[in-house]
């Protein structure tokens, strides 16, 4: 593979998403296809453990369903004190999906790439949150939803006047505004390209290794692989807690 | 690398699957969870209050063994002696018995010695009726039988 348009080329072909369409209405094929699929391997997973749950003994499905619903609802009971049917359900949709979308990373980079060429699709992008359509789309509706819980709670004199009299008193209205601004905007940012960022350059070391001789291969992609459990579990986990935070933040009244 | 439609369509797919999850998973598991938990918990209460039954159990227990224990040795005492004073009883009542039989033994060998000696009396005055009539039928010789007749009224006599 690595004989292809030279190294750069390699690099630059796995990064290409496969796309149709022009400018703003092109849609990243392969990032829908694999969050899907991802998705409802999600859904057909904890909804068939949800329609057999039993209080009785769990099966083993059951008893890893439970572990991780507990450990996203410990989150969430740690974190937001109030009460709401959505976070954690949307806490749990969130690491779930994002684990997901990392854990694509683990596959080797050409395997499915290479199945895709044998189908005729010229470029194929498999991780999801290597896109930051993926991770925005993420961030973004966080961030709707901090808009939309924090207007329902505080009302919106109650919100107005929190993005323009803090922290420095009314007197200082347009400089709070401003603030409160790049506050608000820096959350779906960070978040965003905090997960793009690490998953992309994860995914760039796993293509660079590629490059190596066979022989060397193995030796710094087992290593690597191994340090990415961690990391694709900890940027699922790191922006799960994150919109927990951020949702009890815009619960709160100052 | 470029923001694109893709993020209204990753946006809607996960919108849907926040609704799928809000509405069909985590409801029925946090129901199931919640449910274990009241049961486990209620198993470990029936499980203390059943060692403190236990216990409760075993106190009573020995506290009725206790009275039976004693119970029964008093009845024991009651019994023997009870069983003394019957050995004493019927063994006055034996020497009583056997005095009086003695007594009554003695009562009629005494009776029994007077009807033999008045039956021998009279058969033996009989006897001496008889031979006196006999000897008078044959003509009493006085002086040949006055030795004999002598006798024989002292005899009776």
């Amino acid at each position: 593979m690595a004989s292809e348009g030279g190294a750069t080329g390699y690099i630059v072909h796995h990064l290409t998403p496969l796309s149709v369409g022009e400018g703003f209405w092109t849609l990243h094929l392969d990032t829908l296809f694999f969050s899907a699929v991802l998705g409802g391997l999600f859904i057909w997973f904890f909804k068939s453990v949800a329609e057999r749950a039993t209080s009785g003994v769990p099966g083993l499905a059951q008893n890893f369903a439970e572990m991780i619903v507990e450990f996203v609802d410990t989150q969430v009971k740690d974190t937001f004190h109030g009460r709401s049917e959505l976070i954690a359900p949307l806490a749990l949709t969130i690491f779930c999906w994002v684990f997901l979308w990392n854990a694509m990373d683990m596959l080797p980079v050409d395997l499915l790439p290479m199945i895709g060429s044998l189908m005729g699709m010229e470029y194929m992008r498999v991780v999801p949150s290597t896109d930051l359509n993926g991770t925005f789309a993420l961030s973004l509706s966080v961030f709707f939803l901090i808009f939309f819980y924090s207007i329902k709670v505080k009302g919106i004199f109650g919100f107005i006047k929190e993005m323009t009299c803090t922290p420095f008193g009314p007197w200082l209205m347009p400089f709070n505004l401003m603030l409160k601004v790049v506050e608000e905007l820096a959350k779906p940012i960070s978040l965003a390209l905090r997960l793009f960022g690490n998953l992309y350059a994860g995914e760039l070391v796993f293509i660079l290794i590629a490059l190596l001789p066979p022989v060397v291969q193995p030796l710094l992609g087992f290593p690597w692989a191994i340090f990415h459990i961690l990391v694709i579990t900890l940027q699922a986990f790191i922006f799960m807690v994150l919109t927990i935070v951020y949702l009890s933040l815009a619960h709160e009244d100052h | 690398m470029s923001i694109n439609a893709t993020l209204i369509g990753q946006m809607i797919t996960f919108s849907l699957l926040v609704w799928l999850t809000m509405k069909y998973i985590w409801p029925p598991i946090i129901a199931a969870l919640e449910e274990r938990k009241v049961k486990i918990a209620e198993g470990l209460a029936a499980a203390e209050k059943g060692q403190e039954e236990i216990k409760l159990a075993e106190k009573k227990a020995k506290t009725v063994l206790k009275e039976a224990k004693e119970q029964s040795a008093e009845i024991i005492g009651l019994a023997q002696k009870r069983a003394n004073e019957l050995v004493e009883e019927s063994k006055l009542q034996a020497q009583k018995e056997g005095e009086r039989l003695l007594e009554a033994a003695k009562a009629q060998i005494e009776q029994e010695m007077l009807q033999a000696r008045e039956s021998l009396r009279k058969e033996v005055s009989a006897l001496a009726l008889r031979a006196a009539e006999q000897i008078l039928k044959e003509e009493i010789d006085k002086a040949k039988h006055q030795d004999l007749l002598n006798r024989t009224a002292e005899q009776l006599g």
